[in-house]
């Protein structure tokens, strides 16, 4: 559909034509189609819940008996389901234990319990009857661990190793416990893997480091040490799409348990909307389809989830209830005592508004990982393609957890810090790689990196750095070891000792448990060591001091006194007193009444004038009239309307201008009641030179009896008081303790 | 003390014995003992399958990597025909490896019924 017509051809009035042009029309939203899988929950050929045990095994599952089973059904039924709780887990009234999931006095413990005998279709009734707040109250209680927490996303256009060192660096600055990498040419991801495990290192200790490439290849590289976690192992619904995605659930089984082996942590992935995505769904909802998933993740003893839709959120967002749906999903796998990783990954709508809004809910639940993949880089770097959440955003998503006292994981990074990690993982990576023979940097392309905002702003890389340094790393055997090694000797030692604790971590497996991560001092926080023990208001998880310092003070915030030695810096003495102010009887005497602290604490205004530039402004058109300005203080009133009424009852027109500090003005007159005005400036940020002189000129033709056109109040959309409110606080505070009863006072300006 | 897969003290790994060379993988590699004890962990925090993976785990501790490679690969859809699985079965049983064995002879019977053998 154009902007200009609609599907028929027809033209399309203007109101609709505006509405077109939103951002929100890029979106697709497609209308229900259970057929093809495009619904989001209870679709018609989804199956009742059902469960029939005979001699201590699942003889029927979902309407399914097990000579029917797929490999899905089969494994579930083996592994995934408390054989002996489960007649009665079954038997249990759907609503009634959804109502349990959000009464607080209900423990998370003993509900995991009984949902552990719970089939696929009947998580999928359960969690479908709640509605978003509710899910919001569930999820607050049921997520595992009580630390919430937050994972990056660290890719480059370029697989510049520099770059990404710099970045993961930057990442841990900013709070995030996992990074997530992945590469645009699939022969990169071992140097990836290194830089980015070196980056996060100088940032800080304990960040967790995947690369995301193929099944066999992560694991390759993790057997090796170069990364810490792995997450890239996908889950799908049906047995058709799984057995495409070329593994079967025994085959995932076996991988998880490899990992383990290792001792490296994983979780698997799955997401509603990808059996529709690949044509598979087999006519059933996203949900069902996804709860199938979940509990597979269970039954291969997986102990985490990556879900919420991931690349297939906007189908999931194409349907009615499809967001809901997808923070259902995180729900279902904290139901199944799984760490959840919520998605808030792939970005799923152009609008800026349905985005925060899909996020919103869970992050003021909190969950194990809010986004299992904020985009930490920009948009276009972003190799996994735009995230929901990008670097463009991190300043935004500050800002809501000061909002509403959120711990979102993140927390704001001091600029000349991040500039000084930047540059010591720039050097780390350097020195790394000359010492292990994997490739060498120049002084500029270093340089471009520590400054750069993104890859676009490096011009010196060399895009066969990279794949040469992977073809060295697997040619060669080189290991987390080589690379330890690598860092001491070059002096990087306590990133060579971060590195080797990573190592150690993988001996002790205390971080294979579930929703673990560990804090900057090396604890393993997880569903044993820091478990969410939500009962209701006072309880649960309440950041420390130094936490919620960390989420209040955002960079940006001003205090007065800051505001109070910004002012200053603009002091000066030409404008000064000269005598006490009288009244005058000269008929074209226009007094310009200024507010108390104007010349005192005030100085400039908000649109950033001087005050003295504003009053010769005024003055130069009172002149222009043939009137002459008096430049009156009234100290015993920081009201605009008290200090004009104050100042025309002096001036021998009986008209008079009043004027704020700050730089808000009206033309008042001598018989008006103090809050009434002639006209008005009210917007202080937007008022230009010119306009002053335009009131002027207008105070000159009231005071001569004459009627000029109105001034008019530049207009325009930008939220002025959101950006000028918290200065006018202050401003407001610097006029109050200027104000006194002392009697007006008559200044001048001096050049 | 924390036992390495090598049977050396890992707390008492140094970046100085990394740099001489004193350091190989095993000596950084979960001991199969430390696998057991996060079995009961997970068994104890309500995720018996969790437990099971981590049992898993540790047999597969003893097989070098090359072999796990090769193992998940038999087990990827059509890569193997049900005797083939079945004998890797028999070899892991061999091996101390049961509830892998187990895992391999369940894939057989499932992957015939469900036409995921090798053609």
């Amino acid at each position: 559909m154009s902007d200009q017509n609609d599907s028929k051809g027809a033209e399309v009035i203007g109101r609709f034509r505006f509405m077109n042009q939103q951002r929100v029309n890029l979106d697709g939203f497609a209308t229900p189609a259970p057929e093809l899988g495009l619904i989001a929950f209870q679709s018609p050929h989804d199956p009742s819940p059902s469960i029939t045990i005979s001699e201590g095994m699942i003889v029927e599952m979902d309407g399914r008996h097990k000579d029917q089973f797929d490999a899905i059904d089969e494994f579930i039924a083996l592994h995934g389901i408390d054989i002996d709780l489960a007649e009665k887990a079954m038997a249990i009234d759907s609503l009634e234990f959804a109502r349990r999931l959000v009464n607080p006095s209900e423990s998370r413990a003993k509900l995991v319990s009984v949902a552990a005998g719970m089939t696929p279709a009947k998580f999928a009734d359960v969690l479908s009857r709640l509605t978003a707040a509710e899910l919001v109250m569930a999820m607050t209680k049921m997520r595992a661990r009580s630390t919430p927490s937050n994972q990056a996303h660290v890719t480059n256009r370029s697989d510049d190793p520099l770059l990404l060192a710099a970045d993961a660096a930057t990442a841990a600055a900013f709070g995030f416990r996992e990074i997530e990498t992945t590469v645009p040419v699939l022969g990169d991801a071992p140097s990836n893997a290194v830089a980015v495990s070196i980056g996060a290192a100088v940032g800080s200790p304990g960040v967790l480091v995947q690369c995301s490439v193929e099944e066999a290849a992560e694991l390759a590289m993790g057997m090796r040490g170069l990364v810490s976690y792995a997450e890239t192992v996908s889950l799908y619904g049906t047995e058709q799409i799984f057995i495409d995605g070329d593994d079967t659930p025994w085959s995932k089984a076996f991988l998880t348990s490899a990992y383990a082996s290792r001792g490296i942590k994983m979780r698997v992935t799955s997401g509603g909307g990808a059996e529709a995505l690949m044509g598979g769904a087999e006519k059933c909802s996203m949900f069902y389809l996804e709860s199938r998933c979940v509990s597979l993740a269970r039954a291969i003893g997986s102990q985490g989830v990556q879900n919420g839709g991931i690349d297939s959120a906007a189908v999931a967002g194409s349907v009615p209830g499809g967001v809901r749906s997808l923070m259902a999903e995180n729900l279902m796998v904290m139901l199944r005592n799984l760490e959840a990783c919520t998605g808030n990954d792939a970005l799923m709508s152009e609008s800026d508004v349905r985005r925060t809004s899909r996020t919103h809910p869970i992050f003021v639940a909190g969950s194990d990982f809010i986004c299992s993949g904020f985009g930490s880089i920009q948009r276009y770097d972003n190799m996994f393609g735009p995230s929901q959440w990008n670097s463009e955003d991190i300043d935004d998503f500050l800002a809501m957890q000061r909002d509403w006292g959120v711990d979102g994981g993140l927390r704001t990074a001091d600029e000349q810090e991040v500039a000084r990690l930047r540059r010591r993982a720039t050097e780390a990576v350097s020195a790394v790689y000359t010492w292990l023979g994997l490739g060498d940097f120049n002084t500029e392309w270093a340089e471009q990196a520590i400054d750069a905002a993104g890859s676009k702003d490096i011009s010196e890389s060399d895009m066969m750095v990279p794949l040469n340094a992977s073809n060295t790393i697997m040619d060669t055997g080189v290991t987390m070891l080589d690379v330890i090694a690598a860092l001491a000797e070059n002096g990087f030692d306590l990133e060579a000792d971060r590195c080797l604790d990573m190592l150690k971590a993988r001996v002790t497996g205390d971080y294979l448990q579930t929703s673990a991560i560990f804090d900057e001092q090396m604890n393993v926080l997880s569903l044993v060591t820091d478990p969410n023990q939500y009962s209701g208001p006072g309880t649960g998880y309440k950041p420390g001091p130094e936490r919620q310092a960390e989420i209040d003070t955002i960079r940006q915030q001003r205090s007065a006194a800051d505001l109070r030695s910004e002012q200053h810096g603009f002091k000066s003495s030409n404008l000064r007193v000269a005598e006490m102010a009288t009244v005058s009887h000269d008929p074209r005497d226009v007094v310009i009444g200024v507010s108390p602290a104007t010349g005192r604490d005030i100085w400039r205004t908000l649109s950033g004038m001087l005050v003295t530039e504003a009053i010769e402004e005024l003055m130069a058109g009172l002149e222009e009239e043939g009137c002459v300005g008096r430049i009156v203080r009234i100290n015993n009133s920081i009201d605009l309307g008290m200090i004009g009424l104050n100042a025309a009852r002096m001036s021998g027109s009986g008209i008079s201008i009043g004027l704020q500090a700050k730089g808000t003005a009206l033309i008042h007159r001598r018989d008006l009641a103090p809050l009434a005005n002639l006209e008005l400036y009210s917007v202080a940020p937007t008022i230009t030179p010119e306009l002053y002189r335009l009131m002027g000129i207008n105070a000159g033709r009231h005071a001569k009896g004459m009627t000029p056109e109105p001034m008019r109040n530049p207009y325009s959309d930008d939220a002025i008081e959101a950006r000028y409110h918290t200065r006018v606080v202050s401003l407001v505070a610097m006029e109050r303790q200027c104000s006194s009863t002392d009697e007006p006072e008559l200044l001048e300006i001096t050049s | 003390m924390t036992k390495g897969y090598s049977g050396a003290d890992a707390d008492n790994i140094s970046v100085d014995a990394i740099r001489r060379g004193e350091v190989t993988l095993e000596d950084v590699r979960i001991h199969p003992g430390t696998l057991e004890q996060q079995a009961q962990v997970a068994e104890d925090n309500g995720n018996p399958q969790l437990a099971s993976n981590f049992r898993r785990a540790a047999e597969l501790t003893d097989l070098p990597d090359e072999e796990i490679m090769k193992l998940y690969e038999a087990l990827r859809p059509q890569r193997s025909t049900a005797e083939e699985l079945r004998s890797i079965a028999s070899e892991l049983r061999s091996r101390d490896a049961h509830l892998n064995a187990e895992l391999f002879n369940q894939a057989a019977d499932v992957y015939q019924r469900r036409g995921l053998l090798k053609k």
